[in-house]
């Protein structure tokens, strides 16, 4: 099948209710060309969504999908790819779904490898809530609920991923769709955990971090000659106080994914006993 | 009550007393002898007084009681700590060489046995055998033949070679021997008579897991947490024989969220905790419930609330797995009452999960969960165990849950409120699973029609199960007596025993041990035929006996235990005594 698949086919029949000119359309649409263009379909794909604007994608994509609790959806994606290896799994988040709420399961999903990429829709500002600070949103940065600023740093994924382990780092811009489209499909390549963090900007509530910043400051990677492999380079990208990147930041050549580690190879969906599997027994036998 | 016989060893945490009670444990086991292990531990790694203790009998046994025949004190607390039980007769074995038991005074009448255990132990190769000296003076004081306690030796140490087998056999029997010698004026009452028996020696954790890897569970996802831990640790190492895989998660947050993606790929997936775990599982609890999602949560209850004490037994969780997450929640909550019930309502958690696609609490508790019992081998029979995976459909059957323009209906309005489901990876199967409300291809819908009706399509489910499962109570005692004892979890054992001491006093009662809280059988009869209605159980407010209460619109009375120790069959025996028959003048209208 998934020699005819497009990728409108990973596209449900519910209309987005994201707010026109939302960057999540972008991002939305480069995952499913990149899930599309690696060869997968709707039925061997498995997305896992966690709450907020970001967590709707679930919901404007067809495939087999879950729609976590918040902050949650990286164990729920774990679990998923554990118990069938076979499924191209595909977890999508927000900055506070990722970074706040679920920033421990972030640091220990990096450290664990699962082969399966991971999506972060940063817009720097809770949007669904109407417009509060976000783990990304600048210092002094004014919301409702921070008339003042954060007045804390925000927090950098990029460099929490680093130093968590990570084995595929990358940046990407939702509104230039083929970059966007081309390093999402590196991640989903990646043998283990494949973490893009995408400037995908809120037009309603977020006034600074905008198209027009994004396309005027990022740097592109591509454009220089820069080593994704190099970790030591990649510590400086991602330390860079002065500038944002886009692109593959860092990807270790060497990564090999939990369930490579673990010899998980088998879809554990398959019983193929009615009773107790063979050998049962000398479960019991050992208590003698 | 059976001719039973009550060992202990204490001393401090460290002092390998665990290990120790198991072999003593497994080599009674091995000599065809029933046995009913308990632990007193402290909530620390080292020091504090830790107790193992072994009640056996060539009978069943299935409680504790307030009685210690032969004690091995390896602190001068470990005497101090038992005086209650000790009687007149009681063997008390400890090393008088060791400076803190220098001047330790056996109590009159008791016997102490003062063994240099120690240096035994140094003779046979080693101080740290001295436990194993003290369990071959016990054989002696017991005229238990030694060499079951040989066989349990080499099951203990055989992976480490025969070198330290026969260095801890020796040991055992230079610690015969010094009896013999030393008390040779002593003549022992205790007999230790052993049997053609095969018995297996097991915790309820570690049948819990058994049961899970008998229904085909694939998948464990778990945080460290007293005393559900054993569960994670029995599975690891054992599972992966079997196709499976244990995942130690970042927290139960984590652990519940990677049995819920287990669960959705479609394998047969589990979780363990205890109170403050299952706390943090409550939210995920909702959407393992909205999305259909089967899933077994084990809560290995302790006392709560908060940290509560994590080593000590309570069952206040109840409220929390009938209740617990906001919103209304259908599920079911199996409490098994026994070791050997631990491995069955395992099983039939799983089943239950599938058929009926919901979360199931499987409601255990410390008592039972650290407590080793002896079974016949056939009380884990695997060839009766059945896996039901319920309405699951395949490329071939697909088509009859779809809409017309071939969307699959996870969530399809069906009259036993149990909807088709399809793994991931069936073609035609895709859809969304969410936890917002949906319609029946599982997308969101704020439809107030749609609403009602997956809200009452799900808890359709549980009149189905309803219709279709068998909830009974297990009942034991007088069928006929008009006095109703009820209970729910590890009491029933305790219960059991009771009953022989109620009958002295010419006290009959009848038993409901209830193990299905949710959906459960409804007592409304049971009630109206007895004249008085006693609920047992270990927590302070009686969630059970409120639960019942409103169920039968009847009162009830309660006997409740919130010590941290689990009912002693004696004690019960005595509690439900007075509840029945309270002293004049204290009887309070009701």
């Amino acid at each position: 099948m998934s020699s005819q698949v497009r990728f409108t086919d990973f596209k449900s029949d519910k209309q987005p209710t994201w707010c026109p000119g939302c960057g999540d359309f972008g991002t939305m649409n480069g995952m499913m060309k990149a899930l599309a263009e690696t060869g997968n379909d709707p039925d061997n794909t498995f997305v896992v969504a966690g709450i907020g604007c970001s967590g709707k994608i679930g919901t404007y994509m067809h495939s087999y999908a879950i729609h976590g609790v918040h902050g949650r959806a990286l164990p729920v994606g774990a679990g998923v790819k554990m118990a069938n290896p076979d499924l191209e799994v595909m977890v999508a988040g927000g900055d506070g779904d990722g970074y706040s709420i679920g920033a421990g399961h972030f640091v220990h999903a990096v450290r664990r490898n699962v082969d399966m990429s991971y999506v972060v829709m940063d817009n720097r500002i809770y949007g669904l809530t109407k417009g509060q600070a976000s783990p990304t949103s600048r210092e002094d940065f004014e919301t409702s609920t921070t008339p003042e600023g954060p007045q804390q740093p925000p927090v950098n994924p990029l460099a929490l991923a680093l130093a968590s382990g990570a084995t595929f780092i990358a940046q990407s811009f939702s509104s230039d769709a083929l970059r966007h489209q081309e390093i999402v499909k590196q991640a989903i390549e990646h043998d283990g955990f494949g973490f893009v963090n995408v400037f995908s900007p809120c037009v309603t509530f977020n006034d600074v971090d905008t198209y027009d910043y994004f396309r005027d400051s990022l740097v592109d990677l591509a454009d220089t000659d820069y080593d994704p492999t190099d970790r030591e380079a990649a510590k400086e990208k991602v330390l860079d106080a002065d500038k944002e990147y886009m692109g593959v930041l860092y990807q270790d050549e060497e990564s090999r994914s939990y369930e490579q580690t673990h010899g998980l190879d088998s879809n554990m969906s398959d019983i193929d006993h009615e009773g107790a599997p063979e050998g049962a027994m000398d479960l019991v036998r050992e208590f003698y | 009550m059976p001719a039973d016989f009550n060992w202990a060893i204490g001393g401090e945490a460290g002092d390998g007393i665990d290990s120790t009670g198991k072999i003593f444990a497994q080599a009674l086991s091995r000599a065809g002898r029933h046995v009913f292990t308990s632990k007193d531990f402290a909530s620390r790694i080292r020091g504090g007084y830790t107790a193992y203790k072994v009640r056996t009998s060539t009978e069943k046994v299935r409680s504790v009681v307030d009685r210690l025949d032969v004690l091995v004190a390896l602190t001068p607390r470990t005497i101090e700590e038992n005086l209650d039980e000790l009687h007149e007769g009681s063997v008390i074995i400890y090393d008088g060489e060791r400076t803190t038991m220098a001047d330790v005074e056996i109590p009159d009448g008791m016997i102490g046995l003062d063994v240099p255990l120690k240096s035994l132990a140094e003779d046979a190769g080693g101080a740290i055998m001295r436990n194993v000296v003290a369990l071959g003076a016990a054989c002696e004081a017991t005229n238990f033949d030694i060499e079951h306690l040989d066989s349990s030796l080499k099951k203990r140490f055989g992976d480490k070679g025969q070198a330290l087998v026969d260095n801890n056999k020796q040991a055992a029997r230079l610690g015969q021997e010094y009896v013999q010698e030393e008390y040779s004026d002593i003549e022992f009452d205790y007999d230790l008579e052993t049997t053609d028996n095969d018995y297996v020696l097991l915790n309820g954790d570690e049948a819990i897991g058994m049961g899970a890897i008998a229904a085909g569970c694939k998948y464990y996802a778990g945080y460290p947490i007293t005393p559900a831990t054993d569960v994670m640790t029995y599975l690891k190492g054992r599972i992966e024989n079997f196709g499976g895989h244990v995942v130690q998660a970042e927290d139960e947050l984590a652990a519940i969220n990677l049995a819920l993606g287990a669960a959705r790929a479609g394998a047969r997936s589990m979780t363990a905790t205890s109170g403050p775990g299952i706390d943090l599982m409550t939210e995920t609890f909702g959407l393992v419930a909205t999305s259909e999602t089967p899933l077994v949560i084990v809560d290995v209850m302790r006392s709560g609330p908060s940290t509560g004490m994590p080593t000590k037994q309570e069952q206040g969780d109840l409220n929390m797995m009938l209740y617990g997450g906001h919103g209304e929640i259908p599920r079911f909550v199996v409490a098994p009452t026994t070791v050997d019930e631990c491995f069955w309502k395992t099983v039939e958690a799983f089943n239950l999960a599938e058929k009926y696609q919901t979360p199931v609490y499987l409601a255990a508790d410390l008592a039972m969960a650290v407590t080793e019992q002896t079974f016949e081998p056939d009380a884990f029979d695997m060839d009766a165990v059945e896996i039901d995976r319920g309405k699951v459909v395949d490329e071939d059957t697909i088509g009859e849950h779809q809409t017309e323009s071939g969307g699959f209906k996870p969530h399809e309005l069906t009259e036993d409120g149990v909807s088709p489901r399809a793994f991931p990876g069936t073609e035609g199967g895709a859809h969304m699973s969410t936890g917002l409300e949906h319609d029946e291809q599982g997308r969101r819908t704020e439809d107030t029609e749609m609403r009602v009706k997956q809200v009452d399509k799900r808890n359709r489910k549980v009149e189905t199960a309803r219709e279709r499962e068998d909830f009974s109570p297990r009942e034991f005692g007088d069928p006929e007596s008009d006095n109703l004892v009820v209970t729910w979890g590890s009491n029933e054992g305790t219960l059991v025993e009771a009953l022989e001491f109620l009958e002295e006093e010419d006290i009959d009662v009848r038993i409901l041990s209830v193990p299905y809280l949710f959906p459960r059988p409804d007592l409304t009869e049971e009630f109206e035929a007895a004249d008085e209605v006693v609920v047992v159980e270990c927590n302070a407010t009686g969630q059970f006996a409120d639960v019942v209460e409103h169920d039968t619109l009847q009162r009830v009375k309660r006997v409740n235990k919130y010590n941290g120790v689990q009912f002693k069959a004696d004690e019960l025996a005595d509690d439900i005594k007075e509840t029945l028959a309270p002293d004049e003048g204290q009887e309070v209208e009701a």
